[in-house]
């Protein structure tokens, strides 16, 4: 016997049944297109089309569709999408028919150089080999209470694989190119040392300790003395650099970064990331190579 | 026929659980484990999906793929449809794929009216329903539904495969819950760096078949 002839008798009503299936089913799904849609505002559709989907959080929505939702609502800014920065920011601000004011680029910076080479340990930590973990421990086994324990809990957070922890120094580092300022490694950090800071501001102190001179020097060669240099030598007009607490800090807002007070600092503890950057502005402007960018340490 | 409700489910849940006996939605189970709350949400989803779907497909095949027997009545032959004489009728040729167009059109249709009338939940099932359309634990409880059970042609009855879809539901986010639980101690801890992500996971999910296979013959029901 054929397999033509034993499928023989099945196959009229076969296909017959599978037929009324689908045209029942279709039927169904056509009908409960009609009664139960749920009428959502076009533009939110839009919104979601233009923003880059990553579900990062870096706006404050639980993701991206959650934030097109918002906006279509009125209930967020259009520029809050990080990732996307001004050019998602001026598409979304077309579709709901608005004027938008880019938000300035901003980048994850860690603020510590406590490195194997400049700083030491307290003690031989043989716990948990996350940074959250070692920090229950008597505050962690870093010499400086306010520096890196370098165990990359910031390196593993970060959702766009854009921080190494650099086997050398043992600090983490930013890749500036991938880095898209969600804030998620300053999060869970728990020395707070690294900050998402305005990408065209190249000034930053790199340290965190807020202890006198001398405490800082027995446990790290870099950390700030707040001997005040960097403040008589800025030029800004009332100063963009002030030691408060036994700590520069850098003004954002006024800091035009010139980078004297980099140059000045007697123990190197102003990071000055201008040719950084702007090598990566050239090479990524002409060809739109999108290679990793790498801090100095 | 004497199945009862209670052996149905001891038997769906523990001695033949669908993911750590039967080996079937291996994929969530390994996908979806790595947070306690999306295994949570998609168990769930599975849980309701399952036992619709069991229900739905139960009634297909005793009222249009098998032909008439004094335990029910086909609708086909009912109102004079030329129906292929044989025992089976129209299952093996059929049975699979109308199967697979059911539950894909029963998901759809559930998505669309939860959607409307019930957007919390819509909300939190979130991007599992859609996935439960192709996984194979769905379309595994509606073969086994209406293959020979206890030497009944027919499978079981409408309300009993319901009942069992939703037992094996209830398995499937036991094996998923346990699984998630471990994992979120599995990523604390400090595992050998060869077997670190899924290889470690493949070895968990292997201990717990086996702790599993402690529950065969439990109470002396064997399904």
């Amino acid at each position: 016997m054929s397999v033509w002839e034993q499928l023989g008798p099945y196959l009229g009503s076969a296909w017959l049944v599978l037929g009324a299936l689908a045209v029942v089913f279709g039927a169904v799904l056509a009908l409960a297109n009609r009664f139960f849609r749920v009428a959502v505002d076009p533009r939110q559709e839009q919104i979601e089309e233009v923003l880059p989907k990553t579900n990062c959080g870096a706006c404050g929505y639980g993701g991206c569709a959650a934030y097109a939702e918002a906006v279509v609502l009125g209930k967020a800014d259009a520029n809050l999408c990080l990732p996307g920065g001004a050019e998602t920011a001026v598409l979304i601000g077309k579709i709901m028919g608005l004027e938008v004011a880019a938000a300035a680029p901003k980048v994850a910076v860690v603020l510590c150089q406590g490195s194997f080479q400049n700083s030491s340990e307290r003690f031989r930590y043989i716990g948990e080999r996350d940074c959250r973990a070692a920090t229950a421990t008597h505050y962690g086994q870093a010499a400086c209470l306010y520096g890196c324990l370098g165990f990359g809990t910031c390196v593993r957070a970060c959702p766009f694989d854009a921080m190494v922890l650099d086997s050398e120094t043992g600090l983490p580092r930013v890749l500036e190119d991938r880095c898209v300022a969600c804030g998620t490694c300053a999060e869970v950090c728990p020395k707070n040392i690294i900050e998402v800071l305005p990408k065209e501001r190249y000034i930053h102190v790199l340290c965190r300790n807020q202890d006198p001179a001398k405490a800082v020097r027995q446990v790290c060669k870099v950390g700030c003395i707040a001997c005040r240099k960097c403040e008589k030598v800025c030029p800004v007009e009332g100063g963009a650099v002030h030691v408060a607490g036994n700590l520069a800090a850098v003004d954002m807002e006024t800091c035009i970064s010139c980078g004297k007070c980099a140059q000045e600092c007697p123990v190197a503890c102003i990071g000055n990331f201008r040719k950084l950057r702007r090598e990566a502005k050239k090479r990524n402007a002409p060809a739109g190579q999108d290679e990793p960018a790498e801090q100095a340490a | 026929m004497d199945v009862g409700y209670v052996e149905l489910a001891i038997g769906s849940i523990l001695i033949s659980n669908f993911v750590l006996m039967k080996f079937l939605g291996l994929c969530p189970y390994l996908g979806v484990t790595k947070r306690t709350s999306d295994s949570v949400g998609m168990g769930l989803a599975v849980i309701f999906v399952m036992t619709l779907a069991s229900a739905v497909t139960a009634a297909l095949y005793r009222h249009v793929l098998l032909p008439t027997t004094p335990e029910h009545t086909n609708i086909l032959q009912a109102v004079g449809f030329p129906f292929p004489a044989g025992e089976r009728g129209l299952v093996d040729v059929l049975r699979t794929i109308s199967y697979i167009l059911v539950i894909a059109a029963l998901v759809q249709f559930i998505e669309m009216v939860l959607r409307k009338s019930v957007p919390a939940l819509y909300r939190a099932l979130g991007i599992y329903l859609p996935l439960i359309t192709t996984n194979c634990a769905v379309l595994g409880v509606a073969l086994l539904n209406t293959t020979d059970w206890k030497g009944s042609a027919s499978g079981l009855p409408v309300h009993l495969a319901a009942f069992n879809g939703f037992c094996a539901g209830i398995g499937f986010l036991l094996a998923m819950t346990l699984m998630s639980g471990i994992r979120e101690r599995l990523a604390e801890s400090r595992v050998p760096k060869a077997l670190r992500g899924i290889p470690i996971a493949f070895l968990c999910a292997g201990l717990m078949a086996l702790a599993f296979m402690g529950f065969t013959k439990l109470f002396g029901i064997a399904v």
